[in-house]
């Protein structure tokens, strides 16, 4: 088995119902992705995943030198961010592809698969 | 002895393919298999020569990479405790003789041509590993400098590696939508081949040489996939009239090719394999591309081509792929029905001017219509766009020859 990262793609910028076009597309695709996961578990693949809040809450640490420094905002300034992911253990990369393309449709966005070097 | 190394490369070649494929199964790693394959081969070029080539070759070089590679794992295995815990676990069980969709070579080409892959390197490691083409012969073809070819192809290996693609031939639901990547694959191979994008050899025999060898391998090991028989009679019937098709360094269109020059063999395999198709009654692009192909040369003289029958099976390919390139071939045959003035304004409505063959057809259809000073205008867009020689020659005469 293999651990795949799948990363949600999304627009940095969102909108009042994230990034989704109105109030009942957002709450689809919450119940969606709930489904996926409650899938993903149920079938074995699950190993962890979640939702990120906005790139604007992201603070760039660098404790390199003796003092670290603290930055306000992602690391790259990008059109697209990861907004969300999930960890998934897979026997090879045809099932990851099957799952990230149902974990797009559910949450309505693109998903890149990648697989881990190794697990800590 | 020339002549005895060049006889032990081709079984090589040959048996390349294979080889390959049965090493990455038992060894699950392309690199090992590959450096095996190396040296097996030279093994062979030491030994043939004096003992002769063995009455099984595909089996000898087996049996040889196989100890090659056991060997170098086991010297691995001692050397570096590191390693050892990443190095796979290998498959010792002697080589089975497998049904026809469980042979190795099927689970490579499928590996070889995954999704997952950028399409030009599916196309590279598809002649490397299953058609023995050496990395500058694959550069070469694709007229990319050779540390290019060898990163992409590397690059390739190590995702196939890391990502895990597969070693699989596709569950049966998967089954078609995978074929048809792997039947594109070795059709961009042949139209390579066919009409060189560079400003090299126009036509490269080896590439269209290589696509149907490996089109041969996929029809036996698929041989009730009707795709598969259509896309080897497709290639059949064009490179049967390969020789034909370029004179004194010029592309000769059809209906001036001579056809005593074409391949009847070939034409008689291709309407073999239509006859095939049409019998199993489950039409696809390749096999319509192949009837349409079987019709021009089924016609003695290409004044008795039936172009009615061609319009046809272009509809038919239309309902299944509405693409502009597929309208545009369409309004050739059109042309020949309904004349080039209706051709013409099919042709002008479509999104193609960053296709040469789009500039190259309106410019034959305005020469037919005598408006000269647009056709002149059409064929200068259509030489700027192509670098093909034969090409480019062809469409200077005709330029030319407008008044």
């Amino acid at each position: 088995m293999t651990h795949y990262l799948l990363a949600v793609h999304g627009p940095t910028e969102m909108g009042e119902f994230g990034n989704y076009g109105s109030k009942e597309e957002m709450e689809k695709a919450f119940a969606d992705t709930g489904a996926f996961n409650d899938k993903l578990r149920a079938d074995g693949y699950w190993v962890f995943g979640g939702g990120l809040e906005p790139a604007s809450t992201a603070t760039v640490v660098d404790g390199q030198a003796e003092t670290p420094v603290m930055t306000d905002g992602p690391y790259l300034e990008t059109k697209e961010i990861i907004g969300g992911f999930w960890v998934i253990d897979a026997p090879d990369l045809d099932v990851a592809l099957k799952l990230a393309a149902a974990g797009s449709k559910a949450c309505g966005g693109k998903v890149e698969v990648r697989p881990f070097a190794g697990l800590a | 002895m020339q002549h005895e190394r060049a006889a032990v490369e081709r079984v090589f070649r040959e048996e390349y393919g294979r080889l390959i494929a049965s090493l990455v199964r038992r060894f699950g790693d392309i690199d090992v298999a590959e450096e095996a394959a190396g040296e097996a081969l030279v093994v062979a070029l030491e030994k043939w020569p004096e003992s002769g080539v063995p009455p099984n070759p595909g089996g000898w070089l087996t049996t040889t990479a196989g100890n090659r590679a056991i060997d170098r794992i086991r010297r691995e295995k001692q050397r570096d405790a590191k390693h050892q815990a990443a190095l796979m676990d290998y498959d010792d069980t002697p080589h089975e003789p497998t049904g026809p969709v469980e042979d190795d070579r099927l689970r490579l080409l499928f590996t070889c041509c995954h999704p997952a892959l950028a399409p030009e390197a599916r196309i590279a490691l598809t002649l490397r590993l299953l058609g023995g083409l050496t990395v500058p012969e694959i550069a070469q073809a694709f007229l990319v400098p050779e540390t290019t070819m060898a990163q992409r192809i590397t690059r390739a290996k190590k995702k196939i590696l890391a990502a895990k693609v597969p070693y699989r031939v596709p569950e049966a639901a998967d089954l078609p939508e995978r074929l048809g990547g792997v039947l594109a694959v070795l059709f961009l191979v042949f139209n390579e081949g066919y009409l060189a994008t560079g400003d090299g050899d126009p036509v490269r025999a080896e590439l269209t040489g290589e696509a149907i060898r490996l089109a041969r391998i996929l029809r036996q090991l698929l041989p009730d996939e009707p795709e598969v028989a259509g896309l080897l009679g497709l290639l059949v019937l064009i490179e049967a009239r390969r020789e034909a098709r370029v004179r004194n360094g010029q592309l000769v269109p059809v209906d001036e090719q001579d056809r005593a020059g074409w391949d009847h063999a070939l034409i008689a395999e291709g309407h073999g394999l239509v006859r095939e198709c049409l019998a199993t009654n489950r039409p696809g692009r390749y096999q319509i591309l192949a009837a349409i192909n079987a019709v021009h040369t089924d016609a003695a003289t290409a004044a008795d081509t039936d172009w009615s029958q061609v319009v046809a099976l272009y509809d038919q390919l239309t309902r299944l792929d509405p693409s502009p390139i597929v309208a545009l071939n369409r309004a050739v045959a059109i042309a020949e029905l309904d004349g080039p003035e209706v051709a013409l304004a099919l042709v002008d409505r479509l999104p193609l001017e960053g296709y040469h063959p789009w500039h190259a057809t309106r410019a034959d259809l305005l020469r037919r219509l005598g408006r000269s000073v647009e056709a002149k205008e059409a064929y200068d867009a259509a030489i700027g766009a192509t670098q093909n020689t034969a090409e480019r020659a062809y469409l200077s005469r005709k330029r030319g020859e407008l008044v």
